[in-house]
């Protein structure tokens, strides 16, 4: 279970920028649960990933994982336990390895980083067949630099290295924002065959609204670090595209935007 | 005869060097600046073991542990203390200046009639007839071989593939759950190791130790790895680890040449530093021309 409780969050503070994005926000997600937040710009989506995985702090309040409180974790602590896809495909891989190598990092996570060889060629085959499901050619491409593949086929590869080692959280930040309609379908989909093999507790945050209602079983709409609606179960399941868009169109035509 | 043997030599030796700058430079992307301090620092260690008449081979050890530490240093002065990249490196080379004074005690120690790497009773013993006018030359080679091969296999663990990934997207270290600070420290403490024994060796060579030899060393290093990681990229057989090597090199001839046929224009060993930065600048250039006709062709 992931808590934030009571979360304060302010940007510039003591300046004439001072800007509270959370005041005292809370936010219950239950283990196992697939959770896509929507939200106009800047109204904290990213902010509440980058909370929980360390990358800024919180002002007030806690951030507890099964009620015990990581706050004070490093970054790289908190990641051991969470997959993180980013928007920016380039973010998940490294450019100048191959992908074999990529994925033998991704596969050694946790497993010490000491002497021991860094590629895994015994598991070669393993790999091969986990990147032939995907239809992308990328299985006959182990020894190519991950840096000369497209942003779709990254990005592909970026989400099976974040849910190579057991996790507890899968952390996707509009993972499918750079990439064109077709791809993007490809990823959500393999998105949704992930989240339903691994059960893992996810927070996707993405702009496509169809996505939000399609996957997941629990939408939130966030506001100015705040939200503004919140339905699952049988309520998220019939909903549809319609009958959020009337409430993101407020928040939107309030922000001007 | 004579030149190109000096040039294999001292070629080889900086090449020791410029394998440390390829971690820095290429694969942690941190213009790393303690060299110009850790190279002078490896040959006041050594100055002062050899004249003390300690085992020659112990100052490699000793020589590329204080260059660890140095490294260390700059990592820490980087990573927890958040100075930039630069300035940390600057920080330490100043610092190191003074410590390299302290080692010796004075500011130019000669090594003539001492046992060397080079020179002691076990190179006698086998390096003797014909090969003796290449004697140094065969230990240098035998140890850069050796050391490329370490480096190359640590390259290839799994730290080793964490400290490749770090220069090529942090993040993605710290998605994997490791403290990328450390892994930058690592990366620097063995580059600077490298560099601190090359500066053993070359002191060695040369058979003396001067406070100033140190000026210029990233010079020489980054030539060396642009020449060896953009001029060389065409023979893919290659490893980039030995095309590193092989630019240094190159570099030291280009400026034994250089130096060489200038005497037109009345061109002194004095003026070694500025057809050194010159050189680098060419070598800059001719790179850049490279990727441009890459780009233009692909």
């Amino acid at each position: 279970m992931l808590e934030l409780k009571n979360v304060t969050k302010y940007y510039n503070p003591g300046t004439v920028n001072e800007l509270c994005l959370f005041e005292h926000f809370n936010l219950v997600i239950p283990d196992q649960q697939f959770v896509s937040v929507v939200g106009s710009n800047g109204s904290g989506k990213t902010s509440m990933l980058n909370m929980i995985c360390g990358s800024i702090d919180t002002d007030e309040g806690q951030i507890l994982v099964h009620g015990q409180d990581i706050g004070k974790k490093k970054d790289f602590e908190r990641h051991r336990k969470i997959g993180r896809v980013f928007q920016d495909p380039a973010k998940g891989t490294c450019p100048s390895m191959t992908i074999l190598e990529n994925m033998s990092i991704a596969d050694n996570k946790g497993k010490g980083c000491g002497l021991k060889r860094g590629k895994n060629k015994h598991k070669l085959e393993e790999y091969q067949e986990m990147l032939r499901s995907l239809n992308l050619g990328l299985e006959d491409k182990m020894e190519t630099k991950v840096g000369s593949l497209s942003g779709g086929q990254r990005q592909t590869l970026a989400l099976l290295m974040a849910v190579m080692t057991p996790i507890e959280f899968l952390i996707l930040d509009e993972h499918t924002a750079a990439l064109d309609p077709k791809t993007a379908e490809l990823v959500m989909e393999l998105t949704g065959k992930i989240v339903e093999q691994k059960k893992v507790t996810t927070i996707m945050v993405t702009h496509n609204l169809r996505y939000a209602v399609e996957y997941g079983d629990r939408l939130l709409m966030m506001h100015q670090g705040n939200t503004v609606m919140d339905c699952q179960g049988e309520e998220k399941r019939q909903l549809k595209v319609e009958d959020i868009l009337q409430t993101f169109n407020e928040i939107s035509i309030e922000c001007g935007n | 005869m004579a030149l190109i043997l000096s040039v294999l030599e001292q070629g080889l030796i900086y090449g020791v060097m410029a394998l440390g700058v390829y971690i820095t430079y290429k694969i942690l992307d941190f213009p790393d600046l303690t060299v110009d301090g850790s190279f002078p620092m490896g040959a006041a260690i050594a100055a002062v073991m050899i004249t003390d008449e300690v085992s020659p081979f112990l100052t490699l050890a000793a020589s590329f542990l204080a260059g660890t530490a140095a490294g260390i240093l700059t990592g820490i002065i980087h990573v927890k203390l958040k100075v930039r990249d630069l300035l940390s490196g600057i920080i330490m080379m100043t610092a190191l200046y003074t410590v390299n004074l302290r080692i010796t005690g004075k500011a130019n120690v000669p090594l003539y009639n001492k046992a060397t790497i080079f020179e002691n009773n076990w190179t006698e013993r086998f390096l003797k007839g014909a090969l003796e006018p290449f004697g140094t030359l065969l230990v240098i080679a035998v140890i850069v071989v050796l050391l490329k091969y370490l480096l190359d296999w640590y390259l290839s663990t799994r730290s080793g593939y964490l400290l490749r990934a770090v220069g090529d997207n942090d993040t993605l270290v710290t998605s994997m759950g490791v403290d990328r600070g450390i892994i930058k420290i690592i990366g620097l403490a063995i580059a600077n190791g490298l560099v601190a024994l090359s500066g053993c060796l070359f002191a060695q060579q040369q058979r003396f130790f001067d406070i100033s030899m140190g000026t210029g060393t990233v010079v020489i290093g980054l030539a060396s790895v642009i020449i060896g990681t953009s001029l060389l990229k065409k023979a893919a057989l290659l490893r980039v680890t030995s095309s590193v090597v092989i630019g240094s090199v190159l570099y030291k001839a280009c400026v034994a040449l250089a130096l060489r046929y200038m005497k037109v224009i009345n061109l002194q060993s004095k003026d070694l530093k500025l057809v050194t930065s010159l050189l680098f600048l060419l070598i800059l250039i001719a790179a850049q021309e490279r990727k441009k006709k890459v780009k233009n062709n692909a």
